[in-house]
């Protein structure tokens, strides 16, 4: 890409503002990330619990994502054990769902007969939230930008109606676009006059190494496993307490602490399956708290709606 | 006569799915069409991502009248009997007919129109479609029992000859309008009717037909890397995946960096295949070149040299991750990855990845120890060569087979905590075989680690290299001993720890190497390996009598009776309490392990074209643990089924069999006591003639003679393994028995000649038996 095509591609703060004019005009409410350490969009509370029960929910945000497990201290190109996805939640899924994210990639700036944009068959399942769905991998040139899905299930209850969920992986997408090959090189903002634009790396290079740092080496074990137990503790406390939003956030934070534990390498292959099913009993445990929370409005206002 | 043409839009279908989607659509229209009487000729059906299409050729307009005529009762039958058949029909009285005294009913059913067939087979055929997995979506699901469809359902055209059929599907009214190309041409289109179809699809960048899309990537692929000078590897499950991938397929040629090309070329291979479905090429020494083919859905205004840029950027980033794998994981010796190993768990039941490997080694090394398994390349000399036993090695030779073997075993399971094989799976075995060369190791051990999971099911190669066989052999006898031993037993149809394929390896590599061996002791073994690692045995007196136990059932003669007995004398405590449990269950378990090698040896064999029933012939012998013995005698007794020889001695003894029977059924109860439960007829056959002179003709002596020199001849040829020749002198019965059953009476009204002949039928069938149950053989 010449250089002067390159300039014109969009910095990834202007990619995500674009994103958030573009889903704005078609009815979403832009949110904000959710004030948590999460591994993915989805756990914000506006996907999870929000995509069960009857009532409308269009919303779209930037959420921060840790895998602590991904952490290269800032030398790989491609991984990151913080990074941004691009979530978008359109309940009840509406009919021309693919062609209003096709059109999100064109307003970034991908044009469909330039590169081979392609919906490659791949379903969701997130053991630790007890959920599923169907849907696909969306690829740009044979990369995967987006995951694209219908919910089926979530908490173990079925999603009625389906939510159509977009989570784009910006990182991934800035640097198709921009056409760099090294993360850290992208243009995070573009200069302004004589205020010079930062990069990537600029932000985030160090975050990198610190917390690949911490998260492998430097985190206390004992604290962590301590804060799972205190977690799971207050998040059944919440349940019974009929705070249901306050126990959700309870089930993130442990949900965190786990992966965490893990990239300490201190919960073996036998004890792994055996925490995950603890998150996703928390979650489903807050789900129904949820669901059950709300039950008498779903039902008073949408009748003949039922679990 | 008019065509149909019924096309189902929807979102991207899952590539995998589209061929089950036809013959899904295939099946339920013909369905439909039967059930209205309506003949459905040749039907074409065409899969893109985006759509399922059927053309139907030369319906008829309408279905045929039909006049369907009823016999009901006689109208002198009570009135009831009437009324029924009018319930039945649905007539009145005096529409039947009286012919002759009895009702008949005549229906005309018109024919129907079969546009309006087709408009209610439609939603039919999509609320039954079935699919591998479906889903709910839009407002629609906020009930249960909204329509399913794999992915949203989007479009319905239903034309027959130039006429819609309306129809409608949860929303969806069929129309004559389709989509093109989702981006060179998104708008609408009308279709005219089934004619035009694929035409004015192909217009719109649409090839329909899957197999025209299959045809374009497998030429495609091949010319786009022939013109680079390379040559396409080919593989079909890719050209069928990418044209369940594309309605409108380029293929395009990328390329990597040649250094990539350190990394095995299956890792790359797998990569570019698996996770980004590229073909890739060789160069012209028929070498893995740093090149690929992959398939995009458009024609790129640029000729795709964007397209192909933004490939090669991905794969390079999948190749420099392999490389960053193959690099890391070679950094520790597959001895240090071993260390790994006790951390995963192999069943809860069983401990730890490590705890298998160690009784695997110990196995593999007792396999070559014992003789069981070793070099079957010719001995150099004859000397240490003693014939009946075959090749021996060289107690040098042995020595070091035995080593190879068991630090091939301890390396074997080391790949599996390596980054690569974490990252593909399915490179077990391969990677650990490329580290154990890439760090020196013999090649002999390299070759093992990477071959041990083979044989993965019939057909796949048998490994024939001994430190292979040790290997691939003690880790499957491990597996179904110590699974078997735990009760963890297959059942039905579930086999979760995959034990039958264990069993049938096994059953290949002791075929295939022919290994001698008791499989009832090397089992006991095996299980005994895992009795050792108790830590109650472990921390008492008892690991010597384990020691002991172990080590007596090396010679293979040995019961685990014997073997407790000759340690029986040490002190008593708890925990011998708790070993002689154990060892209790390991003869139980055996036992079980056996039946079960037994069952997949006759299904094996019965796969392999083997007759069931003279399997069944060899196995009912019973008490037989040698596998190549017994697969010995079944193949001797197939060729000599198929002589005259076998099939008339089999005669012969069907019938020596039945007369036998028959006089058992006759003889009371209390004349069988009479002879106080012994064989006297048999008796008196083996002591001779005592019968009045006369009374026995030549063919009972001929007969007599003919037993006298077949039996211990055949028992004889068994006892060596010869069983051809058993067969063979069993044959030499053959001549006898038929002159025997030709001339001789053998319900002599002499109740002593009678009990003689019946003698010689019983030594006849007895004689046979000795080599197989004859009763078992059909025919």
């Amino acid at each position: 890409m010449a250089d002067a095509e390159a300039k014109k591609s969009l910095s990834f703060q202007d990619m995500i503002l674009t994103l958030h004019a573009y889903w704005a005009a078609r009815g979403c409410a832009i949110l904000q990330p959710y004030d948590m350490r999460v591994g993915a969009g989805t756990f914000h509370p506006s996907t999870t619990l929000r995509s069960l029960g009857p009532e409308p929910w269009n919303v779209a945000y930037v959420q921060p994502s840790r895998r602590p497990t991904d952490g290269r201290y800032g030398e790989n190109p491609n991984r990151l054990q913080h990074y941004y996805q691009y979530q978008v939640i359109l309940k009840p899924s509406p009919a021309d769902l693919q062609e209003q994210y096709l059109g999100s990639l064109a307003a970034i700036g991908i044009d469909p007969l330039l590169h081979d944009i392609r919906f490659v068959e791949d379903d969701w399942e997130s053991p630790t939230l007890g959920a599923w769905g169907l849907g696909w991998e969306v690829w740009c040139d044979g990369m995967e930008v987006t995951q694209f899905t219908y919910f089926q299930q979530m908490g173990g209850f079925d999603c009625k109606p389906v939510a159509g969920e977009l989570t784009y992986g910006l990182e991934r997408l800035a640097m198709y676009i921009q056409n760099v090959d090294n993360v850290y090189d992208l243009r995070f903002s573009d200069p302004v006059g004589d205020v010079a634009g930062l990069s990537y790396g600029d932000v985030f290079l160090e975050n990198e190494k610190q917390f690949s740092k911490w998260n492998f080496e430097v985190a206390d074990t004992d604290s962590l496993f301590a804060g799972f137990k205190a977690a799971e503790a207050e998040c059944q406390r919440a349940i019974a307490a009929n705070v249901p939003l306050a126990a959700y956030d309870q089930a993130i934070e442990a949900s965190h602490l786990f992966n965490l534990l893990q990239a300490r390498g201190v919960i073996s292959v036998q004890e792994r399956a055996n925490y995950m099913a603890r998150v996703r009993d928390l979650a489903k445990g807050s789900c129904k708290a949820w669901i059950d929370s709300q039950s008498e409005s779903w039902t008073a206002k949408y009748p003949g709606w039922t679990l | 006569m008019t065509d149909f043409l019924l096309e189902l839009r929807s979102e991207e279908i899952p590539a995998r799915m589209q061929a089950g989607a036809r013959a899904e659509l295939e099946k339920l229209f013909r369905a439909q069409m039967t059930a209205a009487g309506i003949e459905a000729g040749d039907l074409t059906i065409w899969s893109t991502p985006r759509r399922l299409a059927l053309i139907a050729k030369g319906l008829p307009e309408a279905t045929a009248a039909v006049s369907e005529e009823l016999k009901g009762p006689r109208s002198s039958a009570p009135p009831q009997a009437l009324e029924g058949f009018l319930r039945k029909t649905g007539l009145t009285q005096d529409q039947l007919q009286d012919r002759d005294g009895t009702w008949f009913a005549v229906i005309d059913k018109p024919g129907r129109a079969t546009a309006e067939v087709l408009a209610e087979a439609i939603p039919a055929i999509v609320r039954a479609f079935a699919w591998p997995k479906s889903m709910r979506w839009g407002k629609d699901s906020a009930s249960s029992e909204s329509q399913r469809w794999v992915r949203p359902l989007s479009g319905i055209v239903a034309i027959f000859g130039e006429e819609l059929i309306a129809c409608e599907v949860s929303g969806i009214s069929a129309g004559f309008a389709t989509r093109g190309h989702r981006f060179h041409c998104p708008g609408e289109i009308t279709i005219g009717s089934a004619s035009d179809y694929a035409e004015k699809l192909r217009a719109c960048h649409v090839i329909v037909d899957h197999e025209e899309r299959q045809s374009i990537i497998r030429d495609g692929a091949a010319k786009a890397a022939a013109d680079a000078g390379l040559t396409l590897v080919a593989d079909e499950g890719l050209v069928i995946e990418n044209a369940g991938l594309t309605e409108w397929p380029v293929p395009l040629l990328g390329r990597f960096d040649e250094a990539f090309l350190a990394v095995p070329p299956e890792v790359i291979q797998l990569t570019a295949r698996v996770n980004q479905k590229y073909f890739v090429v060789n160069d012209a020494a028929g070498k893995l070149a740093n090149g690929f083919v992959c398939t995009a859905n458009i024609a790129a205004i640029d000729g795709g040299a964007e397209i192909v840029a933004g490939n090669q950027k991905v794969l390079a980033a999948r190749l420099s991750d392999a490389r960053f794998f193959w690099e890391q994981d070679q950094k520790k010796t597959l001895a240090q990855h071993a260390e790994k190993l006790a951390n995963i768990t192999f069943h809860e039941k069983l401990g730890t990845v490590a705890d298998k490997v160690e009784r695997v080694a110990k196995l593999a090394r007792w396999l070559v120890e014992e003789g069981i398994v070793h070099d079957r390349s010719p001995a150099k000399a004859g000397a240490h060569d003693d014939g009946a036993d075959g090749p021996r090695l060289s107690s040098g030779n042995k020595e070091e087979l035995a080593d190879q073997a068991e630090l091939a075993a301890r390396l074997c399971k080391a790949d599996l905590v390596t980054e690569m094989v974490g990252e593909f799976p399915e490179l077990q075995g391969l990677m650990g075989g490329y580290y154990a060369r890439a760090e020196g190791l013999p090649e002999a051990v390299a070759a093992a680690i990477r071959d041990h999971y083979k044989p993965v099911g019939q057909g796949d190669d048998v490994p024939t290299a001994p430190v292979t066989v040790a290997v691939a052999l003690a880790d499957k006898l491990d597996s179904v001993a110590q699974f078997f031993l735990e009760e963890l037993t297959p059942t039905g149809s579930k086999d979760p720890f995959a034990l039958r394929r264990s069993a049938l390896a096994t059953i290949l590599l002791i075929g295939e190497n022919g290994l001698r061996l008791n499989l009832l002791d090397v089992i006991r073994k095996a299980m005994l390996l895992r009795v050792a690692e108790d830590k109650t045995v472990q921390n008492s007196a008892n690991a010597l009598r384990v020691e002991l136990l172990v080590g007596e059932l090396s010679r293979s003669d040995r019961g685990l009776a014997a073997a407790y007995d000759a340690v029986g004398d040490a002190e008593r405590d708890a925990d011998k309490q708790r070993l002689e449990q154990q060892t209790q269950a390991v003869s139980n378990a055996a036992g079980v392990v056996l039946d079960f090698f037994a069952d997949r040896l006759k299904v094996q064999q019965r796969e392999a074209g083997v007759r069931h029933d003279l399997i069944d012939a060899v196995f009912a012998l019973g008490g037989e643990d040698d596998l190549v013995r017994l697969l010995d005698r079944v193949k001797a007794l197939q060729a000599f089924m198929t002589t005259d020889d076998g099939a008339n001695l089999l005669a012969g003894y069907k019938r020596a069999a039945n007369i036998l029977k028959q006089a058992e059924q006759s003889s009371s109860p209390a004349k069988a006591g009479a002879h106080g439960g012994q064989e006297p007829a048999s008796a008196d056959a083996r002591s001779g003639p005592r019968l009045s002179p006369g009374s026995i003709t030549e063919h009972d002596a001929m007969l007599l003679a003919a037993l006298d020199a077949a039996e211990p001849a055949a028992s004889a040829a068994v006892a060596e393994e010869r069983f051809t020749d058993a067969m063979a002198e069993l044959a030499s019965l053959r001549a006898p028995i038929d002159a025997f059953f030709e001339c001789v009476m053998v319900n002599d009204p002499v109740e002593e000649v009678r009990a003689y002949r019946l003698g010689l039928l019983a030594r006849f069938t007895g004689a046979v038996h000795g080599v197989a149950d004859f009763s078992k053989i059909e025919g």
